[in-house]
């Protein structure tokens, strides 16, 4: 397996406060990579600086050999790195349909197609994706009006309709009920294996990313301390101290 | 649902070629209805379809005027000379020349705005919300001062263009054609518009853009085509007005920055933003109310004018068209999650 996305030695800092310290981590194609740490670690200032939200101080990062850290977020969407947000977000105002045919990879359309309306294959992908996050029975409601766990399946759902590459996941269970969750797990690993897609998800629920990933990286205060097998990862010591506060 | 909407339709465009053949005391009055109905659309499109507020579309409409009128000129007479001459010289020009000069004056009006509005919306795009809004007005402001001290187009006494060769009720008949005629036209094509991809796409940036930016959807290439298919439009209804007003001025007819360009801003938010028909029904609105008031108020025209967008603003934010769709959403297709616990365990089975 060859890696997809590329971290080398990349630092963030916020004026004086470091985010990120010379993060090294990759993540391999076709697989579910976990990232973990406690709050205010880093990761979603890691995941801002993959996708493109702000120039990194130093470091590179690669995508399918590709240099990205100095490409902006709409470029880097549409090479086929999608993220989801771990405030979700989607058009409230719209159904759950038109958000899903917004989703549409614009990367795969031409501007002129732009101005041809949505074909039916379209209306049944969104109708099969919406499915299979099991909001079919709500495709016609309007976003803003589903629960904050439906909004997040919507979300994943949009994330899927637009084909990506990889997949960066900002906290994919946060909000949801425990119920469900169990829902979702099944549903990322379905994503990964039949749908292809490698993910690279921040994660707190420990049981989730520990049934999720093959390889996780944990970060603390802004630097990586551990990397490994799930099993090993969660035995580590530095990251049981981590996580409860000694150091 | 398919009859009624041919019929609503139907008598629409029925009114549309009766009106002034009808009511033929008020066909500048009709005249300046579509032209209210037109700019309402086209800024409909930024500020109700894409969540721009532009309040600079009236730059457009004035440099419309003034570019219908330069090409027009210059057809057939110097510009330098013929806006220097103050009645020295009379310059004559024949049927021929004149409607040369009125069709080329008016898409060269639209051809202009519009790629003008390529090159500040690249400026301008960058700014967001009220920024947005400021830096635009002041384009319209700053450009007409300038045009106002440029003596080649006439600096602050305006151009004064040849008059329709015909009769004078014709000549009305004449110009509200062309408004009713750029207004059919514009609602006909956002009719479709709305329903595309590219609709859907503009929508996305006015509900979520950093989210529309993460999921790859070319923005900036997006707001550029909307702003400028808007200002094409403008910019021939700016060319229109140039030569059914014969004489025109740069700061009060032509960048109207209070006026006109406050107006159609008011006309949609009291016929609904982001809508298909509210800038319409708006437009008809005010403009009905704007006439009722300027000829039985006056005096206080300004005053019921002011009471009217304070009414609009603080209890009509949607309007018209927003207010339908919370009262009757059923009637737009509509439909809102009622019950929340019971309908997440169900996702989740």
């Amino acid at each position: 397996m060859s890696a997809i996305i590329e971290i080398r030695d990349v630092s963030k800092a916020y004026g004086g406060v470091v985010a990120n310290k010379d993060i090294t981590l990759s993540v391999q194609q076709g697989a579910i990579t976990g990232l973990i740490g406690p709050n205010g670690s880093g990761k979603t200032t890691l995941f801002n600086s993959v996708v493109g939200y702000h120039p990194i101080d130093s470091g590179s990062i690669q995508f399918e050999g590709k240099e990205i850290s100095r490409i902006h977020v709409q470029e880097i969407a549409r090479l086929g790195l999608i993220r989801t947000f771990q405030q979700t977000r989607i058009y409230k105002a719209m159904n759950c349909v038109e958000n899903m045919l917004i989703s549409l990879p614009h990367r795969k359309m031409r501007f002129l197609e732009s101005f041809s309306r949505n074909s039916t294959a379209d209306y049944e992908n969104a109708d099969r994706l919406l499915d299979f996050v099991g909001l079919y029975e709500k495709r016609f409601l309007k976003a803003g009006s589903l629960s904050f766990g439906q909004q997040k399946l919507l979300e994943f759902a949009m994330a899927l309709m637009n084909e990506p590459k990889a997949l960066l996941l900002d906290e994919p269970t946060a909000g949801i009920n425990p119920t469900l969750i169990n829902g979702l797990i099944d549903r990322l690993l379905r994503a990964n294996r039949e749908f292809g897609i490698t993910l690279f998800v921040i994660e707190h629920n420990m049981r989730v990313i520990m049934n999720l990933a093959q390889k996780i990286y944990c970060l603390a205060h802004g630097e990586l301390l551990a990397e490994g097998e799930p099993e090993a990862v969660q035995n580590d010591q530095r990251v049981i101290d981590a996580y409860l506060g000694a150091h | 649902m398919k009859t009624r909407k041919l019929i609503l339709y139907g008598a629409a465009l029925l009114f549309t070629l009766l009106a002034p053949f009808v009511m033929p005391d008020f066909k500048t009055q009709l005249a300046t209805l579509w032209l209210m109905i037109i700019v309402a659309l086209t800024w409909d499109m930024t500020g109700g379809q894409m969540g721009y507020n532009s309040l600079g579309n009236i730059f457009f409409y004035g440099t419309g005027m003034y570019v219908a009128a330069v090409i027009c000129i210059a057809l057939t007479h110097d510009v330098g000379e013929y806006t220097n001459a103050f009645g020295d010289h009379v310059y004559r020009f024949t049927d021929a020349q004149y409607f040369t000069g009125v069709a080329l004056g008016i898409l060269g009006a639209g051809v202009f705005c519009s790629v003008t509005a390529l090159i500040i919306g690249y400026l301008t795009f960058g700014l967001r919300g009220p920024y947005f809004a400021i830096g635009t007005l002041g384009v319209a402001i700053a450009a007409g001062e300038l045009v106002s001290n440029w003596d080649w187009v006439g600096g602050g006494q305006g151009i004064s263009l040849p008059v329709f060769p015909y009769d004078l009720e014709q000549g009305k008949i004449f110009f509200y054609a062309l408004f009713a005629a750029t207004g059919t036209v514009i609602f006909i094509f956002l009719r479709w518009l709305y329903t595309t991809r590219f609709g859907a796409a503009i929508n996305a940036i006015r509900d979520d853009e950093e989210k529309a930016e993460a999921m790859g959807i070319h923005t900036l290439r997006y707001k550029l085509t909307t702003w400028s298919i808007a200002a094409f439009f403008v910019g021939v209804a700016g060319g229109i007005s140039a030569f059914q007003l014969i004489h025109f001025e740069p700061l009060e007819t032509a960048y109207q920055t209070i006026n006109l360009g406050i107006f159609m801003v008011v006309c949609v938010l009291l016929g609904g933003k982001g809508t298909l028909w509210g800038p319409v029904i708006g437009a008809i609105v005010f403009h009905l109310f704007k006439e009722v008031t300027w000829n039985y108020l006056l005096g206080w025209q300004w005053v019921a004018l002011g009471a009217l967008i304070v009414v609009t603003v603080v209890y009509f934010r949607d309007g018209i068209m927003g207010w339908l769709m919370h009262v009757r959403p059923e009637w737009f297709g509509i439909r809102v999650e009622k019950k929340t616990g019971e309908a997440m365990q169900e996702a989740g089975a």
